[in-house]
């Protein structure tokens, strides 16, 4: 009956991670799919040690020593998590997320040492579980670390690109598959202590081996491993829930990854076997013709004659921590009766739905925030483009065979009749291809800080709706 | 440096508005304006002084640094020109070689708007698409003003009107100006250009763009339209001819620079059209796109069809022409004053300064030498029509390659679980069964909340915790350690993950 408890309680909580993951296919509804997860994690949670506190007493044996460190643990990880969450900037969203990851990985690593260390005589089918289940943790835990440094800046964003790099995580998969061998044949510890040694080490190499830019992709990728460990933990230890949820977790990354990699026109496979770095520096020296340079008093007179304005952002919008001032100047433009709309390339960012959040924080309301495919068509139909520290991703080159983003879908913005770019200097985006846009008649630059600027426009915006005739030409 | 700013004989404009000599006095210039410059295009000498410049009479005026204006000086007003200085204005050294001759022989720099290449760098200073814009507009006010009926369509209780069709020919800056003021106005556009590649700007413009049937049509390298084949030219009649009949309104602004104007409507087209017409002809100056336009001049013919063939459009509308005017000579004095501090510099290696001077240092710099316009890759207007995207593709794959795939894939899994623990593979379907169900739950994930999908995910990853308490009740002591830190680690993961989806959750709202 006991054992009919549990297997219930874990189809509940399966089925309201489902309905949590569902709950997130609106905004509407998203919030309701929150409070199901945790519905469920709760289920889950209190469901376990009822069982574990009934076989003990049953048995008259409590383990008080086991519920004092349940308790600590959950304290001390509430208290942790709860902080984090509540004082994490939504910039550093990416950083957290991976963190996140990386806990994932390292507990999913102990759960498999605990569970050798507790029976190492189980059968080989068992080791096998083990084994696998901690190769995969341990790579998700320093693959997020590696990402979680290289988003906050502590290790270079630059692809790290040692000499024979695929064969090194070719060679590493291979020791370990014959460490495995050896530890079904052994049930020694030492070849899972070196498999997990390896498994560090090329976790640390793929996420190095990637740039910057990537990012949305690695982050997903790592979302992805994350509930495979978790699935794997679970078919070790026999727990359905586990195996649902990681399946869950690992299906939502993997898809996640595949979006990112169709939005940058890449194979996943090219992505995880480094960036773009090896062969771009050919690239941007092409005489691409003159650009057209704009102040921010004359940025904003543009806007104050546009009548439908679509700002573009990227990463740079990140950086400079301009999503602010760019909600405030959405208002003050839409109080002028300006139609402003937000266009978000799927790879904007360095984490999937990275803008959307940002505008998000700043209260910009999320129904003009329009993803690529919803708003490329109105692009021409419209008067002024302010792309915001966005490159790669709004580049006319992608349209054209040749160049090494061909084929990437972008963003439209040269359709508009007037294009304002915010950049930082005219240097080449994260691919090293040189932007075209940039040299458009209809172009112009803004150079500097995106906030800075963005707030110099604000504040020389001139007062009242002022709709000058916009010539015909 | 002194600029001069004359009053022009019978032209309603002026080379210089307030705006624009406040900003030439930011460049660190004076400015003598001539009394009365401004008037007719209703800035009193008052508005000039105000800003900072003085006003005073023809012969201080002419005898400044730089002389800005907007038509060629009289002979009269040229002698009053100092050797040296520098003249900005139109010259039309194509046309009047002689004049920049005599312009050289006193010495005097000349420099000629209407050289201004189509580059993107010289767009702002770029006189003949402001004017063209003008002349474009204006046209289509005369029209109206000729036209006995109403532009728009309307449903009046006294009866049904039908909307006015317009014609326009040539879709150039000022074409593109007139279907713009016409569509405005509610009336039904068409246009045709030589060049197709225009299609789009005048689809855009909210006119119907008419093709001229077969091949021939003139792809242009330096921004203007040319004389098109004589295939075409037969077609292209045809297509006029047929239009006359129909249309309302035509409004034709082929012109080539320094050449006669193509002939598109002929007598007999005229003749065909129904009475109460109204033509417009924009390239009057160059003999008229129409057989019976006479230059200058409006006039009905027996039929009832009134001809424009104003040559001064722009100036009919002198305010705005001056204000754009204006602008685009601040634009050169900001190029040739690199220092800002009001001297006048003339860089013959810079391109766009080197193609408008016209005469330099007692020698006559015209033709300048020829310079690729569209210089680099830089498409005009964007890849205005982007060749289907064909990534290099490799060819598809036959239909049996994932069935094949899939298959082996199959066959090799039944074998590893036919041989595993029957426990594994119950919940190995479980895995199968949630990793599908999980796909299409995800799939419906609406892009904008991806990093809150993915901190949800995170957090109920941290179920992971289950595995860690059911170790935590083991006897061995290694073991309860190291499931303490997972245990951790798990619940930081969950408590963390919810709250900061619920945070982010919450900060999406909807306007209002």
């Amino acid at each position: 009956m006991l054992h009919n408890f549990i297997s219930a309680t874990y189809i509940a909580a399966g089925v309201m991670f489902i309905l949590a993951l569902a709950g997130l296919s609106r905004h509407e509804t998203a919030k309701r799919g929150n409070a199901f997860g945790i519905l469920g994690m709760i289920f889950a949670v209190v469901a376990t040690n009822f069982v574990i506190a009934y076989d003990d007493l049953s048995v008259d044996h409590p383990q008080w020593w086991s519920a004092i460190l349940l308790y600590v643990a959950l304290a001390i990880g509430a208290t942790i998590g709860i902080w984090k969450a509540r004082t994490v900037e939504m910039t550093g969203m990416p950083e957290l997320i991976a963190q996140l990851h990386s806990f994932v990985g390292l507990a999913a690593v102990l759960v498999g040492f605990g569970s050798f260390v507790e029976n190492p005589h189980a059968d080989s089918f068992h080791l096998f579980e083990v084994f696998l289940g901690v190769f995969i943790g341990a790579v998700t835990f320093t693959g997020s670390i590696v990402a979680w440094g290289k988003l906050n800046g502590r290790f270079p964003s630059k692809p790290l690109t040692l000499p024979g790099r695929n064969w090194l995580n070719l060679g590493a998969v291979v020791v370990s598959v014959l460490l495995g061998a050896w530890f079904m044949q052994s049930h020694s510890i030492i070849p899972l202590v070196l498999m997990t040694v390896i498994a560090l080490a090329l976790g640390v190499h793929l996420v190095a081996a990637i740039g910057g830019a990537d990012m949305p992709v690695v982050i997903s990728m790592l979302n992805s491993y994350s509930g495979w460990a978790a699935a794997f933990s679970g078919f070790m230890l026999d727990i359905p829930v586990l195996i649902v949820t990681g399946a869950l977790v690992g299906a939502s990354g993997a898809i996640l990854s595949y979006i990112m990699c169709r939005a940058m026109n890449r194979s996943f496979i090219s992505v995880i076997l480094g960036g773009f770095g090896d062969d771009t520096s050919a690239a941007a020296d092409t005489d691409m013709g003159d650009y057209r340079e704009l102040t921010a008093a004359d940025v904003a007179e543009v806007l104050a004659d546009a009548r439908s304005v679509i700002i573009a952002p990227g990463y740079g919008m990140a950086v400079a921590q301009a999503q602010y001032p760019v909600a405030e100047l959405t208002a003050s433009l839409q109080a002028r009766g300006v139609t402003v709309r937000f266009a978000i390339h799927p790879v904007a960012g360095r984490l999937p739905g990275h803008m959307n959040v940002l505008l998000a924080e700043a209260h910009v309301p999320y129904d003009i925030v329009l993803e690529m495919d919803e708003i490329n068509d109105d692009f021409k139909d419209t008067d002024v483009v302010l792309v915001i520290g966005a490159n790669d991703t709004v580049n006319p080159a992608a349209m054209e065979p040749g160049s090494p983003i061909s084929g990437m879908p972008v963003l439209h913005v040269w359709e508009a009749r007037q294009v304002v770019v915010f950049k930082r200097s005219m240097n080449a985006g994260y691919a090293g291809v040189q932007n075209p846009l940039f040299f458009n008649q209809n172009s112009a630059m803004c150079f500097g800080d995106a906030k800075a600027t963005v707030q110099a426009i604000l504040s020389a915006l001139p007062a009242g709706a002022d709709h000058a005739q916009v010539g015909a030409a | 440096m002194r600029i001069g700013v004359p009053h022009e004989t019978g032209d309603s404009r002026v080379a210089a508005t307030p705006t624009t000599v406040k900003q030439i006095l930011d460049l660190g210039y004076e400015v003598v304006m001539e009394h009365g410059a401004g008037a007719a295009s209703s800035f009193p000498d008052a508005s000039y002084e105000a800003v900072g410049a003085t006003v005073s009479d023809a012969a201080r005026v002419w005898a400044s640094d730089v002389v800005l204006s907007v038509n060629e000086p009289t002979p009269a007003q040229a002698g009053q020109l100092r050797r040296g200085s520098v003249l900005i204005t139109f010259l039309h050294p194509r046309q009047e070689p002689n004049q920049v001759a005599e312009l050289a022989g006193r010495g005097v720099t000349a420099l000629s708007m209407d050289m201004v290449p189509r580059t993107s760098r010289a767009q702002s200073l770029d006189a003949l698409s402001s004017l063209a814009n003008i002349s474009g507009y204006r046209a289509v006010v005369e029209a109206a003003h000729a036209f006995g009926r109403f532009f728009t369509g309307q449903v009046t209780a006294a009866g049904k009107v039908p909307p006015a069709k317009v014609l326009v020919a040539g879709t150039g800056v000022a074409g593109l100006a007139a279907i713009g003021a016409a569509n405005a106005l509610g009336a039904i556009v068409r246009a045709t250009d030589v060049r197709p590649e225009t299609a789009e700007q005048v689809e855009s413009m909210g006119a119907t763009f008419l093709h001229v049937g077969g091949s021939g049509q003139g792809v242009s390298s330096d921004g203007y339209a040319k004389e098109a084949s004589a295939d075409y030219a037969v077609r292209a009649a045809e297509l006029y001819a047929q239009q006359a009949r129909d249309v309302d309104i035509i409004i034709t602004t082929a012109a080539i620079p320094g050449r006669r104007s193509p002939l598109l409507i002929t007598s007999e087209m005229v003749r065909s059209m129904k009475p109460g017409s109204v033509i417009v002809d924009l390239a009057a100056l160059g003999g008229g796109n129409c057989e019976l336009t006479r230059p200058g001049e409006s006039y009905v013919t027996d039929n009832g069809v009134t001809i424009i063939g104003y040559t001064d459009l722009a100036s009919r509308l002198p305010a705005q022409s001056s204000q754009l005017y204006g602008t685009n000579l601040v634009n050169a004095l900001k190029l040739m004053t690199p220092g800002k501090d009001g001297q006048l510099v003339i860089d013959f290696d810079d391109e766009v300064v080197r193609t408008m001077a016209v005469s330099r240092d007692g020698q006559v710099t015209f033709p300048p030498p020829p310079i690729q316009v569209s210089a680099a890759p830089a498409p005009a207007p964007g890849p205005a029509a982007p060749p289907a995207v064909t990534p290099p593709s490799k060819p598809p794959r036959p239909w049996w390659y994932p069935v094949a795939v899939v298959g082996v894939g199959a066959v090799a899994l039944i074998a590893l679980l036919t041989f595993a623990p029957s426990n594994f593979v119950t919940l190995f379907g479980l895995f199968v069964l949630a990793v599908v169900v999980g796909y299409y739950v995800v799939w419906n994930v609406t892009h904008a909340l991806h990093t809150p999908l993915m901190s949800v995910t995170n957090a109920i990853s941290g179920i992971i915790i289950v595995g860690g308490m059911s170790q935590l009740a083991s006897p061995n002591w290694t073991v309860k350690m190291i499931a303490f830190v997972a245990v951790t680690l798990a619940s930081i993961n969950i408590f963390g993950g919810f709250t900061v989806t619920q945070r982010m959750l919450s900060m999406f709202r909807k306007a209002n």
